[in-house]
C-alpha cells in the first residue's frame, strides 16, 4: 500500500485571511481516512484546494504521481478523483439516472456528430453506460427512482446519488464533504456502514471531512484534525480521542484543562 | 346566504378593484374602442365587447375559486356583485367623460382629450350602450353582474355541460377572430360559396355561430374526445403503432398542403414562423440547453443573411457566382465560426453578465453592417439588393409557398440535430452545466469545449435562417437586423417552454403566427406582447409545454431492468 494523495505544505490565502495554513496529509491507498475539526476551521477549503475549485497560495499536491495543485477542475477527475459536497449540489432538474451518466463522463468517448448519425459506437457507449447507471443506482439504494427529478427526491436519497454520481467516474480517490450533515445518527451509521462498504467492494480510497467525532472515530483509520486552519493533531482514532489540544478546540480551553487534569488524574 | 357574503365581503371587494382596473384600463388604451368596430358575431358583438367584458368575466372565475366551498346559489350572487362593482371604475370613467370631455370646451385648461386621446364621445356611447347618462350606467353595472355571473359560470356549471360551455365559446370566439383565415381556407376547400354564408364583413353569420356553438357543444358534451382516446387505449400495440405511423403521415401532409390552403398571404406567415422555429430551436440549445444567456442572437443571423447576399447577388456588390445551395454551407460557417469567435471572449462569463456582452455584441454587428467603413462589401444603409431566389431543378423558387418548404426542412434538420444531441452525451453535458456551472466541471466536463459547441451549433442555425431569410426577402438591409429579433426568439422559446422542442413551435406560433394573423392588433403588438409574458411568468412559469424528461431506468420494464435490482427494493 502506498499514498495515493500527499499534500506538502499547502496553504491557501483569502486576502490576509488564512484558511488553510501549511497542511500536510499521507492519504493512504485503499484507506478511509478523515479531516476534522470545528466549523469554520477551513476543512472545506482544503478539499477546494484538491479538487481544484481553489488554487492553493502555497504548497503542492501530488496525488497517484501527478502534480495536480492549480489544474482545472475537469483534469482532476479526470485523473481519479471524485467529491461530493456539504450542501447536496445535484443537478436539480435533471433525472437520477441523467446525473450519474453525467458522472460517468470522463469515460464516455464518442464524438458529438456520432450521436447525430447515431452509430453503432454511439449506441453501444450510451446503453453501456446506461445500464452501468442503472447498476450504481441499485448499488446505492435507489433502484427504481432513477426516472424521477433530482430535487423531487427525499434528502437521503439524494446524498446518495451524489455518491453514486461520484462514484461514476470510476475515482480512485473519493472525497465526501460532511456526508452525514442533517442526518440522524441511525441514518449517519447506516452512511458510515455504506462508505465502509464502498472502500471494500469497489477498492477505493475515502477521505473524509467531518465536524463531528463520534461519526469518524468508528470508521477512520488515520484522522487529522485541523483548526484555524493548521494541523493540530494526527494519528489513530483512538489518539486523536486522548489528544488535549483536539479536545481543546472543539470544547474550548477551559474544558481542556479540566479534562486534561482528569486524564492524569486516571493515569496516576 | 346574507353571513356567506358578508364574510365573503372583502374578497368581493378586493376582486372587484381588480376588475375594474383590468377594464379600465383597456378603455383607457383604447383597445375597447378600437375594436368595438370590428364584429366578431353578427353586427352586435365586436372584439371591443370581448376585451370590456375580460375584467368582470376574470373577477367572476376568481370568485369562485375563492369561494370553492360555499354554496352555489351565493357564489352566483357573490359573482353578480363583484362584476357589477367592477363596473364603478368605468361608470366614473363615463361621468368623468361627460363632465370634461363632452361638455366641456375644447380649449379649456381641463379638456381631457388633450391628455387622454382615448376618453373620446364614442367610448362613452360604447360604454353606456347609446342609453344616456343615466339609463347607460345602470345597464353597464348589470351587464357586468351578468358576466361576472358567466365567469362563475365557468367553473361552477356541472362537469359536462361546463366542458361544452367553454369549449363552444372559445370556438366561437375563435372562428370570429381568424375570420379570414377561416374563410379563406374554406374558400379554398369547399369554393367561395360556403365562406360568404357563414362570414359578412369578417363577422359572423349569428346563425352559423349558433350551429357551431350547438356543435362543439354536443361534441364536448357527449364526450366523443375521451371515448376517442379510451378506444385508442384499448386498441392493441400492434394497431396502435399503425394508428401512430397513419397520425404523423397525416401530419406530415398536413404540414405540406398547409400553404396552399390558407393561401399566399398567410404562406409568408408560415415561412415567417418556420424561420423563427429554426432560429429558436438553435437558441434553444443555447439558452434552454446550456443555460447561455445570448441576447445577441441576431448576430449570426445578420451573417448568415449577409453571406448569402453578398455570395449570390446579381448587384453590384456581388463578389461570386455561386448560386443559393452553393452559399448555404458557406453561410452556415460563417455563422459556426462567430458563433466561435463570440463564445471566446465570454467563456468566463455567465448570466446577466454574459447577456449584457451578447446584447452588446448584436448592436455591434447591427452598427458595422450599416457604418461606411465596411459598405464596400455590405452595402451600408442602402443594404444588398437582387440577391437571386434559389432555383430548384431549374425551378425558381419564387412563391411564399416554395420558400415554406424550404424552411419547415430547415426547422425539420433543426429540430433532428437537437434532438439526437440532446439524449446523448453532448446535450447531458449542456444540462449539467445550465444546473451548476462548477460541478458540472468537477465532473469532467471541458466547459470551454461544451460552451463553444453550443454557441456555434445554435449560430449555424441562426445563420442558417438568415440565409434562407435573405434569398426569400431578395435584398437586405441592416435594419432588419434589430435587437428585436433577438428578443422575439428569446421570448418565444420562453414562453414555449425552455428545452422543450414542441414549446418552440408553439411559441413561434403564439408569439410569430398570432400577431401576422391579427393584423388589426398591430398597434397593441408589443403592449399583448408584454401582457402575455407576465401572465405566463405568473400562471405557467415553465412555459405552454415545458421540458418532460425521459424515462431511462423503466423504459421498457421488461428488457432493461435487471431482475436482481428490482428484487432488492422490493
Amino acid at each position: 500500500m502506498g499514498v495515493i494523495l500527499k499534500t506538502k505544505n499547502v496553504t491557501k490565502r483569502f486576502g490576509g485571511l488564512i484558511a488553510v495554513d501549511k497542511f500536510e496529509i499521507d492519504v493512504q491507498e485503499n484507506s478511509i481516512s478523515s479531516v476534522i475539526g470545528p466549523n469554520g476551521a477551513g476543512k472545506t477549503t482544503f478539499f477546494n484546494c484538491i479538487t481544484g475549485f481553489y488554487k492553493p497560495t502555497e504548497g503542492k499536491i501530488i496525488f497517484d504521481g501527478h502534480y495536480i495543485q492549480g489544474l482545472t477542475t475537469d483534469r482532476i477527475t479526470n485523473l481519479g478523483i471524485s467529491r461530493t459536497y456539504q450542501n447536496i449540489r445535484l443537478f436539480s432538474k435533471m433525472t437520477a439516472i441523467e446525473n450519474i451518466l453525467v458522472g460517468q463522463h470522463p469515460h464516455l468517448k464518442t464524438f458529438w456528430f456520432e450521436a447525430i448519425i447515431k452509430n453503432k459506437r454511439f449506441l453501444k457507449e450510451e446503453e453501456d453506460a446506461l445500464q452501468e447507471a442503472i447498476r450504481l443506482l441499485s448499488f446505492v439504494g435507489l433502484s427504481g427512482l432513477g426516472d424521477q427529478v433530482a430535487h423531487n427526491l427525499p434528502y437521503g436519497a439524494q446524498r446518495r446519488l451524489e455518491i453514486a454520481r461520484a462514484l461514476a467516474s470510476k475515482p480512485k480517490l473519493l472525497l465526501l464533504d460532511e456526508p452525514t450533515a442533517g442526518m440522524n445518527p441511525n441514518e449517519s451509521r447506516d452512511l458510515m456502514n455504506f462508505i465502509r462498504r464502498l472502500r471494500d467492494e469497489l477498492e477505493i480510497t475515502i477521505l473524509l471531512i467531518e465536524h463531528d467525532m463520534k461519526v469518524v472515530m468508528g470508521i477512520s483509520e488515520e484522522i487529522w484534525v485541523m483548526d484555524f486552519g493548521q494541523k493540530i493533531a494526527e494519528g489513530t482514532p483512538l489518539e486523536i480521542q486522548r489528544n488535549p489540544r483536539v479536545i481543546e478546540a472543539y470544547l474550548g480551553r477551559g474544558a481542556a484543562s479540566g479534562l486534561n487534569l482528569e486524564a492524569k488524574g486516571v493515569e496516576a | 346566504m346574507i353571513k356567506t357574503l358578508q364574510e365573503n365581503f372583502q374578497k368581493i371587494q378586493k376582486f372587484a378593484l381588480l376588475g375594474g382596473i383590468v377594464a379600465i384600463y383597456l378603455v383607457a388604451v383604447g383597445m375597447v374602442e378600437t375594436f368595438a368596430q370590428r364584429n366578431l358575431i353578427g353586427t352586435s358583438l365586436s372584439l371591443g365587447h370581448a376585451f370590456l367584458v375580460l375584467g368582470p368575466i376574470g373577477v367572476g372565475i376568481l370568485i369562485a375559486q375563492a369561494m370553492k366551498e360555499s354554496e352555489t346559489k351565493s357564489i352566483y350572487v357573490a359573482g353578480f356583485l363583484a362584476g357589477a362593482l367592477s363596473s364603478v371604475s368605468l361608470i366614473l370613467f363615463n361621468i368623468v367623460i361627460q363632465i370634461f370631455v363632452i361638455q366641456a370646451d375644447p380649449d379649456a385648461v381641463f379638456y381631457l382629450r388633450n391628455m387622454f386621446v382615448s376618453f373620446t364621445p364614442t367610448a362613452f356611447e360604447f360604454l353606456t350602450f347609446g342609453q344616456g347618462m343615466v339609463l347607460g350606467n345602470i345597464l353597464l353595472f348589470l351587464f357586468f353582474g351578468l358576466m361576472g355571473m358567466l365567469g362563475v359560470s365557468f367553473l361552477r356549471f356541472p362537469d359536462k355541460i361546463r366542458r361544452g360551455w367553454i369549449n363552444s365559446l372559445i370556438w366561437v370566439l375563435a372562428v370570429g377572430l381568424f375570420s379570414e383565415n377561416v374563410a379563406q381556407i374554406l374558400r379554398e376547400l369547399f369554393g367561395p360559396g360556403l365562406g360568404k354564408i357563414i362570414f359578412s364583413n369578417k363577422s359572423m353569420n349569428p346563425v352559423a355561430a349558433i350551429i357551431l356553438f350547438a356543435v362543439v357543444f354536443a361534441f364536448s358534451y357527449f364526450g366523443l374526445k375521451k371515448e376517442a382516446s379510451d378506444k385508442w387505449a384499448a386498441m392493441p400495440e400492434e394497431k396502435q403503432k399503425k394508428g401512430r405511423v397513419f397520425i404523423i403521415i397525416m401530419a406530415i401532409l398536413f404540414v405540406a398542403i398547409l400553404p396552399w390552403l390558407v393561401g399566399l398571404f398567410l404562406s409568408q406567415a408560415l415561412f415567417i414562423i418556420g424561420m423563427y422555429v429554426m432560429m429558436g430551436l438553435g437558441l434553444n440549445i443555447v439558452v434552454g440547453y446550456a443555460g447561455l444567456l445570448d441576447l445577441g442572437y441576431v448576430a449570426f443571423f445578420a451573417f448568415g443573411a449577409y453571406t448569402m447576399g453578398i455570395l449570390t447577388t446579381t448587384g453590384a456588390l456581388g463578389r461570386s457566382d455561386l448560386n443559393f445551395w452553393m452559399a448555404l454551407p458557406f453561410a452556415m460557417l460563417i455563422g459556426v465560426l462567430w458563433g466561435l469567435l463570440l463564445g471566446f471572449p465570454v467563456l468566463r462569463m455567465r448570466g446577466d453578465y454574459l447577456a449584457i456582452v451578447t446584447l452588446g455584441f448584436g448592436e455591434i454587428i447591427r452598427i458595422l453592417a450599416l457604418s461606411n467603413w465596411l459598405a464596400p462589401f455590405g452595402g451600408g444603409a442602402q443594404g444588398i439588393l437582387h440577391i437571386p431566389q434559389p432555383e430548384f431543378f431549374g425551378l425558381s423558387m419564387n412563391s411564399p409557398q416554395a420558400m415554406y418548404y424550404l424552411v419547415v426542412l430547415g426547422a425539420v434538420l433543426a429540430a433532428f440535430v437537437t434532438i439526437r444531441l440532446r439524449d446523448s452525451r453532448l446535450g447531458r453535458q449542456w444540462m449539467a452545466m445550465r444546473e451548476d456551472e462548477d460541478v458540472a466541471e468537477a465532473m469532467g466536463i471541458n466547459l470551454i469545449q461544451t460552451k463553444l459547441l453550443a454557441f456555434s451549433i445554435g449560430a449555424a442555425f441562426s445563420a442558417l435562417a438568415g440565409a434562407i431569410f435573405a434569398a426569400r426577402l431578395g435584398n437586405i438591409f441592416p435594419h432588419s437586423f434589430n435587437i428585436l429579433i433577438s428578443i422575439n426568439a428569446l421570448a418565444l422559446i420562453i414562453v414555449g417552454g425552455l428545452g422543450s422542442i414542441p414549446g418552440v413551435v408553439v411559441g413561434a406560433i403564439i408569439l410569430i403566427g398570432l400577431p401576422e394573423m391579427l393584423r388589426e392588433f398591430a398597434e397593441y403588438r408589443l403592449l399583448m406582447y408584454g401582457m402575455l409574458l407576465i401572465i405566463m411568468m405568473i400562471v405557467k412559469p415553465d412555459g405552454f409545454m415545458p421540458e418532460a424528461r425521459r424515462s431511462q431506468e423503466l423504459r421498457d420494464e421488461k428488457d432493461t431492468l435487471p431482475k436482481q435490482a428490482a428484487g432488492t427494493e422490493g
